[in-house]
């Protein structure tokens, strides 16, 4: 009996060494994403898509560095879409997982300061939807997929102006919320250069916890705008635009990217409709590479794609890129992302299915935006590319 | 600029109306236990979702029209909500009495008990958001550039035949004549008689059963539920009590409306970035002037 003991506690402690063996043909990456909070759908849609992309690799044997098959390991850790979770979450992550590289956070709430967290401990991070300037910043181990804000700012500017033939505007914004905050005062910005001072009449703001906006909007609809700009999440932008209309608002809504998500339109229903925002793909009448994507991944999850999806698609691929350029992995945690930053450097173009991208000084892509308009059937239409 | 003022009036009177339903539940529990329910707020939560469920079973599975739904939305989601409420005393507060522990971990308890609502249904529903669905047609009425719909002309109405009615049964009914007794001694009365618990389960019906009414009116106005929904407007409801004076039916249904006008009248007259800071520097200054709220009464400690 203790002899079969014996064996039993000798060979489980060879398994036990053994496991890190076995571990160095793995390759990690983390998931700072937010699967619980204000913006769930969005941590959902960046797993599923991850997840995706993680059985092609390792149902293909792995993938390939400096002639060895590494199998894919992705750590997806629940930042609640709040701030000082995503930065705890980045630690968790480069310390406890200890991870190649980071994918997330989405948001630039988030992603701004666990920007910081990637920067300071030498990890690589790549956020798929994070528009703001200020993650990646000067910051060399930050990079993202997404266009920028001031980017995205004058598309929606130029837009509206064409279409809705716009002389004035109103703006709502997320005043504790990085990302829209910083696309409201760029857009503000653009807006009053192009069409003269004191052209956006009304620059209000709310909580991200708020649901009652109709002070705001009052303020705004008595100021009488062309179309009000609404840089919000899209959870938000279901109770703005139908409070608006019953306060009776009649006239034109622009969105930005965050209202991109496939739950808007369960939340929003009917209102919504034939509104426009700008945003990164556009799903309805896709071609190519990314067509097969959307088909794919609606195959698998019954439902179409949203950007972040896409985005993260994109992000992944990159950073895997990033690793294939590293030319061989050691094993040793710290040479090795030192390593894949070289290899994120090195990527001189990168066709992914949101369009083609080349990395500046700044770790951010140089790439094209869609405007589109939802439809009658609640679908996302493209209406017009716009590119730098 | 008068139209807009008006306006601004009507939006803060059906803004006031949640917090006034939300802080008369806290005040009737404060009034005769003493206790502050900080599960409150979740309790209201609790109730949107009940009645999100309940009119989802009635429109899609009995296909029943809009109004008839909403008929029978309403007594159900208050008397499931009420039973959620007395529930959490039964298992959560009650024994805690029995053991004679300190109110302050009767109020720590009920902070507990909220996040356990908030975090089982986020465990068990998932944290993507429930989009409600519309009960009644929403009409949109302007006269002389006010806009108002009969949504939030119910919303007002209801409010206030919610405190006309708990005004009522605390001030002309025998139960509502044993909440204050309870209130103003709780270990004399029982001697005379009175039943204790059966009293709280009372005020504990009561509190939760108009939390639910108020989650199911909410829900219709603002129809994007998620777990964390209650939290905040818990939170602030509260505070519109404690202006108001905790424990008093009427404060609370003032406060609530003080709250809401406050906030709305602060963005109407100044940026909006300074809503909160004002909003609660305003609260505070009343509260500097009045410690114990608008209708409190300074009571000290019996040793």
């Amino acid at each position: 009996m203790r002899r079969i003991l014996n064996v039993l506690l000798i060979s489980s402690i060879a398994m036990m060494l053994a496991v890190p063996a076995m571990a160095a043909d793995t390759i990690k990456i983390g998931f700072n994403i937010p699967m619980t909070g204000d913006i769930p759908k969005v941590g959902e849609s960046s797993k599923r898509s991850a997840e995706m992309l993680k059985a092609d690799i390792n149902g293909a044997g792995g993938l390939e560095v400096g002639g060895k098959k590494y199998m894919l390991e992705f750590v997806y850790e629940d930042n609640e879409a709040k701030a000082e979770s995503a930065v705890t979450t980045a630690l968790k992550l480069i310390e406890r997982d200890e991870i190649l590289a980071m994918i997330g956070p989405n948001s630039s709430k988030q992603a701004v300061p666990a920007g910081q967290i990637a920067d300071d401990n030498g990890v690589v991070m790549v956020s798929p939807w994070s528009t703001n300037p200020d993650t990646t910043l000067d910051r060399p181990w930050v990079f993202r997929a997404a266009f920028l804000d001031p980017f995205q700012g004058p598309v929606a500017v130029n837009f509206a102006v064409e279409t809705f033939n716009a002389k004035t505007a109103g703006v709502l914004y997320d005043l504790s919320n990085d990302y829209s905050k910083g696309l409201a005062e760029i857009f503000k910005d653009v807006f009053e250069t192009k069409m003269g001072a004191n052209t956006v009449l009304a620059f209000e703001s709310h909580g991200t916890k708020d649901q009652d906006f109709s002070a705001q909007l009052t303020k705004i609809i008595a100021t009488k705008p062309d179309f009000i700009f609404v840089p919000d999440n899209y959870n938000q932008v279901a109770l703005i635009v139908q409070q608006a209309r019953q306060l009776g608002y009649k006239g034109e809504f622009m969105g930005s990217d965050a209202w991109g998500s496939s739950e808007l339109m369960t939340l929003c229903g009917d209102v919504c409709k034939g509104l426009h925002f700008s945003t990164h793909y556009a799903a309805a009448g896709a071609t190519g590479a990314t067509k097969v994507f959307i088909d794919r991944y609606t195959a698998k999850y019954g439902e179409t794609p949203d950007d972040v999806a896409a985005l993260t698609w994109d992000a992944t691929r990159v950073v895997l890129l990033a690793v294939q350029n590293a030319g061989k992995l050691t094993g040793k945690l710290k040479k090795d992302r030192k390593a894949v930053r070289k290899g994120m450097q090195a990527i001189a173009s990168f066709s992914g299915i949101t369009g083609n991208m080349k990395f500046d000084d700044q770790g951010d892509p140089v790439k094209c935006a869609v405007v589109v308009q939802i439809s009658q059937t609640g679908e996302f239409e493209f209406k017009k590319s716009v590119c730098p | 600029m008068l139209e807009s003022i008006i306006q601004n009036i009507i939006n803060a009177l059906q803004w006031g109306s949640f917090y006034a339903l939300i802080a008369l539940g806290y005040t009737l529990v404060y009034g005769v236990l003493t206790l502050i329910n900080f599960a409150h707020g979740d309790v209201f939560m609790v109730g949107a979702y009940i009645a999100f469920f309940v009119s989802t079973f009635f429109l899609s599975a009995l296909a029943l029209p809009g109004w008839v739904a909403l008929a029978l939305c309403i007594p159900l989601t208050m008397i499931l909500t009420a039973m959620v409420g007395v529930t959490l005393e039964r298992i959560a507060y009650r024994p805690l009495r029995k053991k004679g522990a300190h109110r302050l971990y009767v109020v720590i308890t009920a902070l507990m008990c909220g996040l356990i609502l908030e975090h089982a249904n986020l465990a068990i529903l998932g944290a993507s958001r429930k989009a409600f669905p519309p009960l009644i047609e929403v009409h949109v009425y302007n006269i002389g550039g006010v806009t108002f719909t009969n949504l939030k002309v119910a919303v007002i109405i209801t409010a206030i035949l919610v405190f006309l009615f708990l005004h009522w049964v605390v001030t002309k009914t025998r139960v509502g004549m044993a909440m204050r007794a309870i209130s103003y001694d709780k270990f004399a009365v029982p001697l005379m008689g009175i039943p204790l618990d059966q009293i709280i389960v009372v005020t504990f019906v009561l509190g939760s059963g108009f939390a639910g009414l108020a989650g199911l009116l909410f829900a219709m106005s603002y129809p994007v539920l998620d777990p964390y929904m209650g939290a905040l407007i818990g939170w602030k409801a509260f505070i519109a009590a404690v202006v108001g004076g905790i424990g008093d039916i009427r404060g609370a249904f003032l406060g609530g409306f003080l709250l809401g006008a406050v906030e709305i009248m602060v963005v109407a007259f100044f940026p909006s970035t300074f809503r909160d800071l004002i909003a609660f520097s305003v609260l505070l200054m009343i509260l500097t002037w009045k410690p114990t709220g608008l209708f409190g009464i300074a009571k000290t400690t019996k040793i």
